[in-house]
């Protein structure tokens, strides 16, 4: 083929980049990543903005601005600190989490399929979380630990139970199918195990509801939240190098085993901290990147874009699901429609693509 | 892992083909396996009968059984709680069983299974309509709406889970497992809508045994009957069928036919017993397995060995989940999934996932 050119190719520089210096550290952004990523933030605040305004109390956009930085302190600004904040603060703050948790462990399978409540880990904290709930009647930091150690113990398992000479993306997909179908058959039997009380708290948290969280609940969730996402931003690097396959990652200087075992790690501890807090929340973490990628049009999934999309999709699918029907709705029933509609898209645009 | 199983004629396929050397275990083991597998079921509906959170003993149900209009508390348990319940157990493992066995044969998938495609989450989802929306009440009625929502599942998840008209195993379970997600969450929103609803459906919707009287099982029976019957008329065309297409057609198949027939059988099978008992994943596709495994690839023994398992291990786990929890209990699609997910998983790791 290249005999035949007479001209040579104009030289290919690359997406456009912006390149930002500030003493001896620089970095370089992909434009319109960057543009995007302005784009969403507004669109979430914009959506944070509206969540806050509805409700009972219809408040303007004014109103829920002055109650936020505290000018009103009267009715409205009472219902916008304490009722409406702690929900919308942790719809943007969850939503985040499952968008960055998703594209971590997508990336590093190299899967588009395989993101937590696919491959079971969203079961696998939920579980957790349960055992914890009705074994030992623990609170929130009990609750928060359970699941923790459920989401890993079920990623690992999940892992070692796919392995089979490497780990080929659909057979983690099926193996985690199994492994879900194991965990919730156990909840269920937990579930009927406990006491009336103890199980309607349980399955009112198992739909995946916004609706428990106050700022008890928030504050530490937040706290977890953030502390899994600082080690991210240093390890977003090595994430994008292990794409390129263990052997070339490793020749750029990345520690192959601990930065993915670093990764894997607050992929799951950011899904678990949500699930402890407001329950499985489905394909959250599955659609949010995918539709980030298709957004920023970048060779690999930009945590960031991820991150703020999930924001975006889990505020807007909480306030639909609290205004737009009759009846209030757990939120996790929206997100599983959405997400499962997305999952049929991408499997029949995939086909079509298949040679 | 993708690729369809090996439609060549080939050394392997060979033995499929013929009617008279289908080699597998020699024909005494397989005759006697059939027998083991009644004598199995039949301990099984004793066993489902004499067992429960109320010890009755022997003699009275016995007695029971002999004497139906005797009365008596412990009569009326046995008469209308668990005889009709051990056969609303029959009838449902016999339908997920040969749905299983069918969709297996026919799509050459060894993941094949009512439950995991999406099928009995269609059903359900047709049938929380027609409670909500249309007020149905009766047990044919629910049948309706399960056939029809099973059919629909059925065409989408096909379409979905097939690359150029070709089934692809693992893609057909994820396009499942994506429609039964979409459908669970539009039942789950439907049942919230609805109180009256959500009270009839909630515990139909575990997938369990529990208060299916005869009023229950005697209307859907006839229908099931008659499509395990259609399910076994097909077994010989449907070992044609399983040499490829043209392979079929050249042997004086109508694949079409059979085809058509089939998703009709498979349907009805799986609808009916999903109007029933509620989802129950998993029977479908472990029995099949284990029959295969029992008697070798001849779909006639397949079938009928299946007939013959899926009822025991339905009735089985539903004791399973009796004694458990007793004197709650636990339904028996948990059971059911506890069971049958390892198997899922084996399958999974096997190094050929789409060879049967």
């Amino acid at each position: 083929m290249t005999g035949t050119r007479t001209r040579p190719e104009p030289i290919d520089f690359g997406a456009a980049h912006v390149v930002m210096r500030r003493g001896s550290l620089s970095a370089r952004l992909h434009l319109r990543t960057l543009v995007v990523c302005l784009a969403l933030t507004v669109a979430v605040a914009v959506a944070a903005i509206v969540a806050l305004c509805l409700g009972d109390l219809p408040l303007s956009p004014a109103e829920v601005v002055a109650g936020l930085f505290g000018a009103d302190d009267g009715l409205s600004g009472t219902v916008v600190r304490e009722w409406r904040l702690p929900r919308t603060t942790a719809a943007v703050l969850f939503g985040l989490a499952l968008g960055v948790s998703g594209a971590v462990l997508q990336t590093l399978t190299a899967n588009p399929l395989a993101s937590p409540d696919v491959v079971g880990i969203s079961s696998g904290s939920y579980t957790g979380g349960l055992i914890v709930i009705v074994l030992l009647g623990g609170g929130f930091a009990a609750t928060a630990t359970g699941a923790l150690i459920g989401g890993l113990a079920t990623a690992a398992a999940v892992y070692l139970l796919a392995y089979r000479r490497g780990v080929q993306g659909f057979r983690l997909i099926i193996v985690g199918i199994g492994v879900g179908a194991m965990l919730a058959a156990l909840s269920t039997y937990l579930l009927l195990r406990a006491r009336v009380e103890v199980a309607m708290t349980a399955t009112a948290w198992g739909a995946g509801s916004l609706t428990p969280v106050g700022w008890p609940q928030l504050v530490p969730a937040a706290v977890v939240i953030v502390a899994a996402l600082f080690p991210l931003v240093v390890l977003s690097r090595p994430l994008q190098q292990l794409e390129l396959g263990d052997d070339a990652s490793h020749a750029l200087g990345v520690t192959v085993e601990r930065s993915r075992l670093a990764l894997l790690v607050c992929a799951v501890a950011l899904t678990a901290v949500v699930t402890a807090a407001a329950g499985p929340i489905a394909f959250v973490s599955l659609a949010a990147p995918q539709i980030a990628r298709r957004l920023t049009g970048g060779a690999g999934i930009s945590l960031a874009a991820a991150g703020l999309l999930g924001a975006l999709l889990l505020t807007v699918s909480d306030t639909v699901a609290q205004h737009a029907l009759p009846v209030p709705f757990p939120v996790g029933v929206i997100t599983v429609v959405i997400g499962g509609c997305y999952l049929v898209w991408l499997l029949v645009r995939e086909a079509r693509r298949t040679p | 892992m993708a690729a369809p199983a090996d439609a060549s004629p080939g050394p392997n396929t060979e033995r499929r083909a013929g009617r008279q050397q289908v080699s597998g275990p020699p024909a005494r083991r397989r005759a006697a396996w059939i027998v083991v597998a009644a004598g199995v079921l039949l301990a099984v509906c004793v066993a489902s009968i004499v067992l429960g959170s109320k010890p009755i003993p022997l003699g009275e149900v016995v007695d029971a059984l002999a004497h139906p209009d005797a009365g008596g508390e412990n009569a009326r348990i046995v008469l209308d709680l668990r005889l009709p319940r051990t056969v609303a157990g029959i009838v449902v493992g016999v339908a997920l069983g040969l749905a299983g066995a069918l969709i297996q044969a026919l799509t050459r998938n060894p993941l094949g299974d009512p439950g995991l495609l999406g099928v009995d989450a269609g059903a359900a989802v047709f049938v929380t309509i027609g409670v909500v929306v249309f007020g149905t009440v009766t047990p044919v009625q629910d049948l309706a709406f399960a056939v029809a929502g099973a059919l629909v599942v059925t065409a989408a998840v096909a379409g979905i889970g097939s690359v150029r008209g070709v089934a692809d195993p693992i893609r057909l379970t994820l396009a499942g497992m994506a429609v039964a997600a979409v459908l669970t969450g539009i039942t789950t929103a439907l049942m919230l809508l609805n109180p009256d609803a959500f009270h009839r459906l909630r515990g139909w919707n575990a997938g369990s045994l529990v208060e299916r009287g005869w009023e229950v099982v005697l209307p859907v029976t006839p229908f099931l009957a008659a499509s395990a019957l259609l399910a076994l008329g097909l077994a010989r065309a449907l070992n044609s069928v399983g040499l490829g297409e043209e392979a079929a057609a050249a042997l004086g198949v109508n694949v079409a036919r059979t085809r058509l027939l089939s998703v009709v059988a498979i349907t009805v099978l799986a609808g009916g017993a999903t109007a029933i008992a509620g989802p129950i994943a998993f029977v479908g596709l472990m029995v099949p397995h284990v029959a295969r495994w029992l008697t070798g690839p001849d779909q006639r023994r397949i079938l009928l060995l299946s007939m013959l398992l899926a009822p025991t291990l339905v009735l089985l786990s539903d004791v399973v989940g009796r004694l458990v929890l007793a004197p709650g209990e636990l339904p028996v699609g948990v059971v059911t999934a506890f069971i049958g997910a390892p198997l899922l998983i084996a399958l999974a790791r096997r190094a050929r996932a789409s060879a049967l």
